[in-house]
């Protein structure tokens, strides 16, 4: 069946009083750049809903697309009739013969009358619109209480409303709406996920990566660069911050600590990060901590480690499980690459028996007894390299020469 | 020398040729290094994945390179058998498959597979409603070439894709697309075809690559161990001059496919006309076919001899296809086709190109016609 409108439903927001007109504002610029890819689409909004008008759009890739849209909770495609009774009935037999179902599945209408001046009333439509639908698809029973699919028509001046699929959507917040926040971004499985459950919530991300050349490649930052890119296609554009961390970890593994190797490394970063969230108005770190999943996350870990920034930690995954974690970044498109095998600089000098409980003292009197460290901290935030990633766009890098895939080969 | 033994193999572009060539020249790392070398070979590999899958209309992950289609329709029939053994072991196939399909699906039942091979019309094609009453629960793979390499039936792929999904959502069903790539459109996921069969040299690619197509979610056990290329589905270090040269040619075949099936369509109008104006002739090839393929008999003249008398003409045919016409046995499709032993035994395929033209054809029909007069002496001889 070609539908003619996708009907986009608002959750949470809907109760946000006098600050909803905000919300609903993001949420459209967000379905208006993502329609750009189909032109001919037209967006209409009204209270509390955005319908999508396919002028011979298919509907289903844009359900697709819209479905990753953060505020939006689900979406319909709906099939448009004139408001005229007779008019109503044969759209809603062909609405239902188009769904193909299989024998005994139950069913019913669900009409209701948004224009009042629309002579027949809610309970008479679904009366008249169900026995003809009943005769042409006679394997179909009624079942008002649970039924397998439910046709509801919405009768209004301009038009009457057709739908039975509802597709579950992102849901949260539209995009930018709760403020910015700076994501560590490594190249794992945790950190993009993270991302993307803040963004939900609706924050602007930021992200930062820390290299270590030359002890990690290229490749390790071209994986980071993808991961941002994917979960740029869920806001548009993102800014991703790389910052040389090489001297600092040289710096911290020469002092010969290595059981806490990684909470001086966490406090390193957690320091260079916050600074940027300063410079770039970010009023908050993110990250892909999740409680006790390696030893920088253990409690006491995560104390000693966040007692150096005065920024609120938000640590969405703190308390998911490994196999949500990995559920969700399949869901989101970011495992295939976080399990790309290359090192970066959290794999790089992995200790063989890290302190799960840092002592606070020691690790502050191990900082002081390294003097250079704070001006190598304000050297990587200078020498940071800030690249804005936009969705579906090919990321050309500074440092990067001609391209290896020559169009003429393809 | 006209060359018409297309479905035999294809020359390569010269594009494709010069690809080759510059891709092997200056990207010879192995995409596994984890220097700048092997990134940059890496990186060919995923832009060629990824223009196939959109030549294909399908994901780029979906896309597993192989060494051509014989590997792509072991892997696909083996594959699927091993990893989905508790779901059954029946296969339904047709009588009519290529070797590689036909010969894997016997082995199999050698190793206790069952395996339903569903007749054909005489036309060559199946009936989709034949292949579907041959599922039974014990099914696990329903595998049907798209284009008949011999005769150039057309098989009801999307009829059938669609009513066993309909019917039977579990049964993965597999096309041999070799000889429908770039000759005829068809949508593997309009079909919903979940395993898809293609090899290069069969629209000008290289010889010895090609890819098998694996729809997201379906799972194979893989055939060869090793290093885990190709998402562990195909290991060894891929070819990858061969591949981009592949992908070059798969975009040119899609790109030329509208213009060229008309082209055809009337090449092989005429040559159906004319073969069929021959007495003695029987055109096992349908009209409404593939439109780069004619296939004819001369009942009583064993086919090798009327191939090498076509040659002396300066054209180039085929007996049976490429791939059997070593054996002088009778043709197993024509066989299932109900053509009887004689056609079997004689049968001629003209396949077409880009190249031809239709006083090329007019030519090739009197050279028939000649080679006939001539055959005339030793007609019944040798039966």
């Amino acid at each position: 069946m070609q539908y003619d409108m996708l009907l986009l439903r608002f959750g949470e927001i809907t109760v946000k009083g006098r600050n909803r007109s905000r919300f609903e504002k993001a949420a459209l610029a967000h379905v208006q750049d993502l329609l750009q890819a189909y032109p001919a689409t037209e967006i209409k909004k009204e209270y509390g809903r955005i319908y999508v008008v396919l002028n011979g759009e298919p509907a289903a890739p844009i359900i697709e697309v819209l479905k990753n849209v953060f505020g939006v909770t689900s979406i319909s495609p709906v099939k448009v009739a004139a408001a005229e009774i007779d008019e109503i009935i044969t759209q809603a037999v062909s609405f239902v013969e188009s769904m193909n179902v299989a024998k005994e599945t139950t069913f019913k209408v669900n009409a209701r009358r948004v224009w009042k001046k629309f002579p027949v009333s809610s309970q008479e439509m679904n009366q008249i619109i169900s026995s003809p639908i009943l005769k042409s698809c006679s394997h179909l029973k009624v079942d008002v209480r649970h039924p397998e699919i439910e046709l509801r028509i919405e009768v209004r001046e301009q038009g009457a409303y057709l739908f039975s699929e509802v597709v579950p959507a992102a849901g949260g917040f539209p995009r930018g709406t709760n403020g910015k926040a700076m994501l560590l971004l490594s190249g794992g499985i945790d950190s993009p996920v993270a991302g993307w459950a803040a963004m939900r919530r609706g924050l602007e991300i930021e992200c930062v990566h820390f290299h270590s050349y030359p002890y990690t490649s290229k490749k390790a930052e071209e994986k980071v660069i993808d991961l941002a890119q994917v979960l740029s296609g869920y806001y548009g554009k993102i800014k991703l911050h790389l910052v040389p961390f090489t001297e600092i970890q040289t710096t911290l593994a020469g002092g010969n600590h290595e059981n806490v190797m990684i909470t001086l490394m966490r406090r390193a970063m957690l320091r260079i990060a916050t600074n940027l969230a300063e410079r770039n108005g970010a009023l908050a770190l993110v990250t892909g901590d999740s409680l006790g999943q390696v030893a920088s996350q253990t409690l006491a870990s995560m104390n000693v480690i966040g007692k150096v920034t005065s920024l609120p930690m938000l640590r969405p995954l703190v308390t998911t499980d490994k196999e949500e974690i990995i559920g969700l970044a399949q869901q989101i498109g970011t495992y295939e690459l976080s399990i790309l095998p290359y090192e970066d600089c959290c794999t790089l000098f992995v200790p063989k028996s890290p302190s799960t409980n840092p002592n606070l003292h020691i690790i502050e009197k191990i900082e002081a007894s390294l003097p250079q460290l704070d001006e190598q901290i304000k050297e990587a935030v200078s020498k940071t390299e800030t690249i804005v990633i936009k969705p579906g766009e090919t990321v050309i890098r500074r440092s990067q020469g001609e391209p290896v895939a020559q169009d003429k080969w393809f | 020398m006209k060359y018409f033994d297309h479905a035999a193999t294809t020359p390569p572009y010269e594009d494709v040729i010069r690809t080759v060539g510059e891709v092997m020249a200056q990207h010879f790392g192995n995409p596994s290094s984890l220097h700048r070398m092997g990134e940059d070979s890496g990186k060919l590999l995923s832009k060629a994945r990824e223009v196939c899958a959109h030549a294909l209309q399908v994901n780029p992950g979906e896309i597993v390179f192989t060494s051509g289609a014989t590997e792509s329709n072991n892997l696909a029939i083996r594959g699927a058998m091993a990893r989905y053994r508790q779901r059954g072991n029946h296969i339904v196939t047709t009588t009519v498959e290529h070797a590689s399909v036909y010969e894997t699906c016997s082995h199999l039942e050698q190793q206790g597979c069952e395996v339903t091979y569903v007749p054909v019309q005489a036309n060559g094609a199946v009936r989709a409603e034949d292949v579907l009453a041959a599922v039974t629960e014990n099914t696990v793979l329903v595998s049907v070439m798209h284009v008949n390499n011999e005769v150039g039936a057309v098989q009801p792929i999307a009829e059938i894709g669609k009513a066993l999904k309909d019917r039977h959502p579990r049964v993965l069903f597999h096309v041999d697309g070799v000889q429908g790539y770039g000759k005829l459109p068809l949508s593997i996921r309009d079909s919903r075809i979940d395993l898809y069969s293609l090899s290069a040299h069969k629209f000008r690619g290289p010889k010895g690559t090609g890819l098998l197509y694996v729809r997201e979610g379906v799972h194979l056990t893989q055939l060869l161990t090793g290093g885990g290329q190709e998402g562990g589905l195909r290991s060894g270090t891929e070819n990858i001059p061969y591949i981009v040269g592949m992908t070059k040619a798969m975009r040119m075949a899609a790109e030329r496919q509208p213009a060229l099936a008309s082209h055809w369509s009337k090449l092989s109008r005429e040559l159906h006309e004319g073969l069929a104006g021959l007495p003695g002739l029987v055109v096992n090839s349908s009209p409404d076919g593939a439109p780069h393929i004619v296939h004819f008999s001369y009942p009583g003249i064993k086919a090798e001899a009327m191939l090498h008398m076509l040659e002396e003409e300066g054209f180039l045919v085929s007996t049976q296809s490429a791939c059997s016409s070593k054996r002088s046995e009778p043709s197993r499709v024509l066989l299932a086709m109900q053509k009887g032993k004689d056609c079997a035994l004689s049968g001629i395929r003209i396949s077409l190109g880009e190249e031809h033209t239709e006083e090329d054809v007019r030519q090739l029909l009197g050279a028939v016609k000649r080679t006939m007069e001539r055959l005339q002496i030793v007609k019944g001889g040798n039966r």
